[in-house]
């Protein structure tokens, strides 16, 4: 039937807009201005999906964020999963389809763009219902830089789905002249079709928007700091529970009236309406007015309010008051109610009842103050008897709620709520202002609701079908199972019976399932409370979360100057830090393997060359330099000559090796420090935090200068040849240039600084220039090398020469228990010094122990083999049973092309004493002998660093 | 996302602070004069109070100045901060 149950000329739908859909692969019609929930209605489409445990049929129950049920599935514009039909905006060829609980991710990338906004103001209005609208107009009106924020797709709430009337006219014509008035004022930023989802601290609050298809972003996350905030969030009603309370055609009564109102649609031909309260009986009359019949109202309260009792009389609409609906029937939708006394002083319904047939029932068991971003603001809530619901308490520090989230019951009520709160809202911004005048509303009494949280029933007295959480078939069996398992707390039986963790977080069952345990318990609600509300209040995508921040953009990259060069030559990179560094240079059909051992011969037989750029570099200036300097690394810095280098050790307080690097100094007053790739920023933070905080007297400054000079390795025997094509001006020889001497020149045109350091153990130089010339004298150098068969080499390389000479990498063969003593650097801690970081610690007891994990090196028995890093290291070739001892483990492995074997470097209990030892690591499941050695492998005397 | 009060840069999100512990834990103005107790109590043992606590914050991603502040663990409310000139001790 196509719009069978649409009405001609009702709803703020535009029927001049026809939109096709099609939902579980069939063909319907909607409107601009429709969700998918009411262009289904429209169709008399109840039932969505099936639910997720039970494979029962579910339908639409409510027309917002609080739908536990009907969950479906975008195929298309584009595949998203686990969205609810009644917040889905209908566009044209929307495809999608009904979801048992559980969606699927789109198997594609997705084309959308998403973005962040960030935004700050006075006051912040979460919701632009009658009390949002108020607060927002009278926070305005005082000047105030005012940001409102609404869900829906317009203004106005619930003045749009209510069809009640203001100052005599349709509320929604009121809505709209409060729109136009804050459209007036330039300080106001009007956000629609946009949900406040989190509140955190110093009001900090995160919203996402949703743009739609044809905007320029999908969706935008908006983050906002305001000095003030309004939650006008409105309220949740309350579903009923009873034995097969979750057929299709079951709707909550609010949800009802809102279709007919909002989108002109009723949900059937034939209503009962079972309400707890007065709010229900609006929908009875409003329906019945529209062409519903109303088979009965059924009230479980022992009399009906006078008001709605005249009104429902002249419609001939019957009433039946102190009496529950105990069950439903229907082969899926509800087609059959039963209907049995209970009065309030009785303890379950009487056995007898009355079927009535209907193909829609209209509940409303009260309703729950939307308190989530309240909740998440560290507000208190207290227990209402009146209202049976949980309402904000105590108001956190600049946080004001009002209008139904906070409890009120009528429209006027929440207009002058909502006013009061923006006025001073914005009073606490020092703006003052009077109350904004307000429109009148038909005010009829409200008399107290009965809070019922579970209609006992006579058939099914376990309650298999007294569903209390929908989304996650929850039922009131499964609360009785917790609680018979001894659990008394809402927050463990939440966590037993999956209870409002489904994709509504609990909207419409959290305060249900504390209802019905204190019944069970025969405790007070007040007294058991609720779970703790987080973030987010609906779900959010995660491609809005990210932004921009994917892809290429997800993490600044930093390259070198001489990046590009190494992307022609076709290396592969390896991220260090954030840093992008050639991981090696493949010849031809090359695997790592072959062109490490190729690169590897080159620097021991010949000349490479390595982009160091990255190493981080710290410029440490000021008269209390070597001062500084003695404080933080283990060894003397202060007696270094100016033109010599030093290697230097930093440690922890604890005595822990920090980073290690080289100490340059440059003048007087003046040092190059140089620290790891990836712990630059790290060192420099920790040097600033000593200098500002300890020793703030000391007079020294400290500058990175890391992607200031771009820093060339050149290594090898034939290393000074090269070098001395392109810097002919410079003395190369050794006794004019030594080891751990650095010297100014011109190198291929450029001035330069060159050190003479080796990390290789073979004659070596690292050449700095400015930045900008970093890969003009890397192509100078490569040129002047050609003849010599210069080899560019990348960290692999780099990692196994240094392991071939026993040389540790801070990260790699340490972990932040190890000493310099620990690594065999006992050499590198000076005895003088009065006193440095980590000192003191190097004579606790633990630290000055002789059986600690130390450094060696460690042969596999079978030359073949290159040993796992990581790999743990036990006693016996065969394993015990446990608890079996680890000796220790593997920090660093690889194939030696000089030793012509794999080997491997490893942190032993008290290795240094067991060097000759077999000891087995584990491998691929078994176990391999390796003999304990020493840990430098490689031309133990040093002998070749002079070339 | 706490708004923090940097004494240089006025109140910044907390985004672009890095946390620095308990304030006030001086290093020990000769520490070879310490038992090892005192030591290790120096290096590993800090307050972790419910309420009030005073705490070293660092403008990572502005000034990159160190300062302290005292902040409400239950809360995370800002109580004061301390004088820029006395940060860290």
């Amino acid at each position: 039937m196509n719009n069978g149950y649409r009405l001609r000329a009702r709803g703020r739908i535009d029927r001049d807009r026809p939109l096709h859909f099609t939902f579980d692969g069939r063909e319907y019609q909607g409107y601009e201005g429709d969700t998918l929930a009411s262009a289904l209605l429209a169709n008399g489409v109840h039932q969505v999906a099936t639910s997720i445990k039970h494979g029962r049929p579910r339908g639409i129950m409510a027309a917002g964020a609080e739908e536990p049920n009907a969950l479906v599935q975008i195929d298309e514009p584009f595949p998203e999963p686990m969205q609810t039909a009644t917040t889905v905006r209908l566009t044209d060829r929307l495809a999608a389809s009904g979801l048992p609980g559980r969606g699927r991710l789109a198997a594609e990338k997705d084309p959308a763009r998403y973005d962040t906004m960030h935004a700050h103001c006075d006051v912040l209005v979460v919701g632009a219902g009658p009390a949002g609208l108020a607060a927002a107009l009278t926070a305005a009106r005082s000047g105030a830089r005012v940001i409102v924020a609404e869900t829906d797709t317009e203004f106005g709430g619930a003045l749009l789905g209510t069809g009640e009337q203001l100052d005599g006219a349709p509320a929604h014509a009121w809505a709209r002249q409060a729109v136009a008035e804050l459209d007036e004022h330039p300080e106001v930023r009007k956000l629609t079709g946009t949900t406040v989802f989190g509140h955190y601290e110093d009001n900090y609050l995160v919203a996402v928007e949703h743009r739609g298809e044809d905007a320029f972003t999908r969706q935008r996350v908006w983050r906002i700091r305001a000095r003030e905030v309004v939650h006008a969030t409105g309220a949740h009603e309350r579903p009923l529970i009873f034995a097969g309370n979750d057929r299709p055609g079951i709707l909550l009564a609010g949800a009802a009236r809102t279709y007919l109102h909002r989108y002109g649609v009723v949900p059937g031909e034939r209503a009962v309406v079972f309400t707890t309260n007065d709010s229900a009986y609006a929908a009875a009359v409003d329906l019945h007015d529209a062409g519903v019949e109303i088979a009965t109202v059924v009230d479980a309260r022992g009399s009906v309010p006078p008001h709605w009792e005249s009104l429902c009389a002249e419609r001939g609409i019957t009433l039946m008051p102190g009496t529950a609906v105990v069950t439903s029937s229907g082969p899926g939708r509800v087609s059959q109610v039963r209907v049995a006394q209970w009065w309030q002083e009785e303890e379950r319904p009487g056995a007898e009842h009355t079927r009535i047939d209907c193909d829609t029932l209209l509940v409303s068991g009260g309703w729950n103050p939307a308190v989530h971003l309240h909740s998440q603001a560290r507000g208190a809530l207290r227990f209402s008897e009146d209202l049976g619901a949980f309402v904000p308490d105590q108001n956190p520090r600049s946080v004001r709620s009002a209008g139904a989230a906070a409890g009120v019951l009528t429209t006027s009520a929440c207009l002058s709520s909502g006013s009061e709160a923006g006025r001073k809202a914005a009073r606490a911004c020092g703006l003052e202002t009077e109350t904004a005048e307000l429109p009148r509303a038909a005010s009829p009494p409200v008399r107290p609701g009965r809070t019922v949280w579970l209609v006992p029933s006579p058939t099914d007295s376990t309650g298999d079908t007294q569903y209390v959480d929908l989304a996650r078939d929850a039922t009131v069996a499964d609360i009785r199972r917790a609680l018979g398992a001894g659990m008394e707390s809402v927050e463990h039986i939440k966590r037993y019976t999956t209870l409002g963790t489904a994709h509504d977080q609990g909207k419409t069952s959290g305060t249900l399932a504390s209802g019905v345990i204190t019944e069970l318990l025969g405790r007070s609600t007040g007294e058991i409370g609720t779970t703790t509300f987080r973030a987010p209040y609906t779900p959010v995508a995660f491609a809005a979360l990210a932004g921009r921040e994917r892809g290429d953009l997800y993490d600044p990259v930093r390259v070198t100057s001489v990046h590009d060069w190494h992307v022609d030559q076709g290396a592969p990179f390896e991220n260090v830090g954030q840093w992008k560094r050639p991981w090696y240079y493949p010849h031809g059909g090359e695997d790592m393997e072959a062109a490490v051992l190729r690169e590897c011969r080159a620097v021991r037989e010949g000349v490479g060359l390595q982009d160091v750029s990255t190493l981080g570099k710290i410029d440490v200036q000021g008269p209390d330099a070597a001062e500084f300097l003695d404080l933080v690394y283990t060894n003397k810095m202060s007696t270094l000559k100016v033109g010599r280098i030093r290697y230097g050790l930093m440690c922890t307080a604890d005595g822990m090796v920090f980073d290690d690097g080289t100490v340059a100094r440059t003048g007087e007053h003046r040092y190059l420090v140089t620290t790891t790739s990836g712990g630059a920023a790290g060192v420099l933070q920790w040097l600033e935090d000593w200098l500002q905080t300890e020793w703030s007297h000391l007079r020294v400054h400290l500058t990175s200068v890391t992607d200031h000079w771009a820093t060339i390795a050149l290594a090898g025997p034939r290393s000074r040849e090269v070098l001395s094509r392109v810097a002919p001006d410079m003395e190369l020889e050794q006794e004019d240039f030594p080891f751990m001497a650095w010297r100014d020149g011109t190198v291929a045109g450029h001035g330069a600084r060159v050190f003479r350091i080796s990390f290789s153990g073979e004659l070596a130089y690292e050449i700095s220039v400015p930045w900008w010339y970093g890969r003009e004298v890397w192509e100078a150098l490569v040129a002047a090398g050609a003849p010599l068969g210069i080899t560019p080499y990348g960290t692999e390389t780099m990692h196994v020469l240094r392991a071939e000479k026993g040389l540790p990498i801070v990260g790699q063969d340490t972990d932040g228990t190890v000493t310099p003593y620990d690594l065999g650097m006992g050499w590198a801690v000076s005895k003088k010094k009065e006193d440095f970081l980590g000192k003191r610690s190097f004579s606790r007891a633990d630290t000055a122990r002789t059986d600690r994990k130390q450094l060696v090196g460690l042969l596999p028995a079978d030359p073949d083999l290159v040993l796992a890093e990581g790999a743990q290291l036990v006693e016996e070739a065969e394993l015990p049973e446990p608890p079996v001892p680890m000796l220790g483990h593997v920090t660093s492995s690889y194939r030696s092309a000089v030793l012509e074997r794999g080997f491997a470097l490893a942190m032993v209990d008290a290795g240094r004493d067991r060097i000759g030892d077999t000891v087995h690591a584990t491998y691929g499941g078994r176990l391999v002998a390796a003999t304990i050695t020493d840990h430098v492998f490689y031309d133990k005397e040093g002998a070749r660093r002079d070339g | 996302m706490m708004s923090i009060p940097c004494p240089w840069c006025g109140p910044r999100d907390e985004i672009e602070f890095h946390y620095g512990g308990q304030a006030g834990v001086a290093y020990p103005q000769d520490p070879h004069t310490l038992t090892d107790e005192d030591w290790a109590q120096f290096l590993f043992f800090r307050d972790n109070p419910r309420g009030a606590f005073g705490e070293r914050w660092l403008h990572a991603a502005g000034c990159r100045r160190w300062f302290s502040l005292r902040r409400d663990t239950v809360t995370n409310r800002i109580l004061d901060r301390h004088d820029t000139r006395t940060v860290g001790q």
